[in-house]
């Protein structure tokens, strides 16, 4: 099917802008087949925009994404819904169906989209929801779950369907100990075990660091640096050093452009 | 006053902008209601959430104003002696004006509102991200079944109204007051129209309830993804569906009769 070996997602010269704001100018990414990539980046680098770039909901100013040899903004209607078939999401919310149970809400796809017989989605279902541990709570309504639970509801979801990659919009955020160990295994173990590829966008250093094979760190709409956890680490750019190391001040500057102190305290005085 | 014209400029063409907006999210929420054909259930289910679940307040309300229609009314008719002509009256105005348009104030309220809030939050809560992202279009399964339901939903809830209004008539009229139910009802009988006033009375419904919806929906759909987003949509729902209403009820009184 694709020529493209072994990058699935080629991103070339990315540029889109939010009013006067420009979010990505110039972004140059690939993302490797098979593997666990991680884009990094600080709040409001547009993260999220980018992943909603790659499953199309978003258009890019200019430049182009392609997902597994199909330039995805130059698809038409069908030939987008027919790709994302093959891509799984998962929300940071969750963004599970408030007015199904979970075991509904994992069987939405199979059900939109085949016509497979009763036993055979219950089938499926049942066996995405064991492996995210959740096969005991198929009748819950979503409001009952922890953001845990529903986070990896969502998960077994994206997997109904057996997608060739899975995206995952800032997956640890907001997560207990446990629940975090738990995502950060279920990510690993689906990658391998079902062989697709993952993508994931976090701003969570550590747990991103422990399970990527590839990590991309942008902002100001540029790719700042990319390689594997022990290149990052040894870069000599002292941003992404401050980035890694959480510092507050330096390249990036605790203090947002302002006028000067001084003068703006002192001005009338003079 | 340059900076005047600006902003007032801005103002209109934001305003024509959001028109144009909500005029091309109309068609395509007319080209995904033939989807439904192979998914009755979905519209079955909004029916119910708009239709069913809007009744109670309905048939309420349309049983106080008729009451109080056939009370004012003998008032104002026993100087003339005419008392037994209420009948028309109570009849004529619901089936033409109040039965319509109260209903359609009434589901804007209860039904209108709500779609705009569920739409709001499905957005504010990535669900309909979420589904585009399945590969499902979210105007097959969201918009259009929510659509159609009010465009059914309201002219039958407004024949309700109505029905349940000449009922309340009756009871004050003829039970409390004492006119005479024989000519209450003959009154009625020969002066109410099937083709001119109920159908008509039937098609300003059923233009109501195109309007509201598509002015729930849209909002519901177009609103800023927070929580203050939510509700000034909501807001705005209830507000625009109310003007829309009693201005077309206007154009379409001034056409019919």
């Amino acid at each position: 099917m694709s020529e493209a070996g072994e990058t699935l997602v080629e991103i070339r010269d990315l540029h889109f802008s939010r009013g006067s704001k420009a979010i990505f100018r110039g972004l140059n990414i690939d993302i490797p087949r098979g593997k666990v990539t991680t884009i990094l980046g600080p709040s409001g680098t547009g993260k999220t925009t980018l992943l909603k770039m790659i499953g199309g909901q978003l258009k890019a100013s200019s430049g182009s994404i392609t997902v597994d040899g199909l330039e995805v903004g130059k698809l038409s209607r069908k030939q987008l819904y027919d790709l994302r078939k093959r891509l799984g999401m998962l929300f940071q919310s969750g963004a599970l169906l408030t007015d199904l149970s979970v075991f509904e809400n994992v069987a939405y796809p199979l059900r939109e989209h085949t016509d497979l017989p009763e036993r055979l989605i219950s089938h499926l279902v049942l066996m995405r929801l064991h492996a995210v541990g959740l096969r005991g709570a198929k009748d819950l309504s979503p409001a009952e779950l922890s953001g845990g639970m529903a986070r990896r509801a969502a998960l077994a979801r994206a997997l109904v369907f057996d997608p060739m990659m899975i995206m995952y919009d800032e997956p640890f955020t907001g997560q207990d100990p446990i629940s975090m160990g738990v995502l950060l295994e279920l990510i690993s173990t689906v990658n391998s075990a079902l062989g697709l590829t993952s993508l994931m966008v976090s701003h969570d250093l550590e747990e991103a660091m422990s399970i990527s094979d590839y990590l991309v760190i942008i902002s100001e709409g540029t790719v700042v640096e990319a390689g594997s956890p022990e290149q990052l680490k040894s870069s000599s750019s002292e941003w992404v050093q401050q980035f890694l190391r959480g510092e507050p001040d330096g390249p990036v500057p605790f203090q947002a452009p302002a006028p000067d102190y001084e003068t703006q305290l002192l001005g009338k005085l003079r | 006053m340059s900076r005047f014209l600006e902003n007032f400029g801005a103002y209109w063409i934001g305003i024509l902008e959001r028109l144009g907006r909500a005029t091309l999210f109309l068609f395509q929420l007319i080209a995904a209601i033939f989807s439904l054909v192979k998914r009755p259930s979905l519209l079955i289910k909004q029916l119910h959430a708009t239709g069913v679940k809007t009744l109670s307040i309905v048939l309420v309300s349309g049983l106080f104003v008729g009451m109080v229609l056939a009370l004012q009314a003998y008032n104002t008719l026993i100087d003339f002696g005419q008392e037994e002509r209420i009948g028309t009256l109570v009849a004529l105005t619901l089936v033409r004006e109040l039965g319509p348009v109260v209903t359609g104030l009434l589901f804007a309220g209860r039904a209108g509102s709500a779609m705009t809030a569920e739409i709001g939050l499905m957005k504010a809560t990535e669900q309909l991200s979420g589904l585009e992202m399945m590969a499902v279009d979210p105007f097959k399964r969201v918009f259009a079944p929510r659509f159609l339901a009010g465009f059914i939903a309201l002219p039958m809830l407004a024949a309700m109204f109505s029905a349940v209004g000449v009922m309340g008539g009756h009871l004050v009229g003829v039970e409390v007051l004492g006119v005479d139910a024989n000519a209450y009802w003959s009154q009625m009988q020969s002066s109410v129209s099937f083709t001119h006033d109920v159908c008509n009375g039937l098609i300003k419904g059923l233009v109501f309830g195109f309007v509201v919806s598509w002015i729930s929906i849209f909002e519901g759909a177009d609103c800023i993804p927070t929580s203050e987003g939510v509700s000034s949509a909501t807001t705005r729902t209830v507000v625009y569906s109310s003007l829309a209403i009693l201005g077309l009820d206007f154009l379409l009184t001034a056409v019919m009769f």
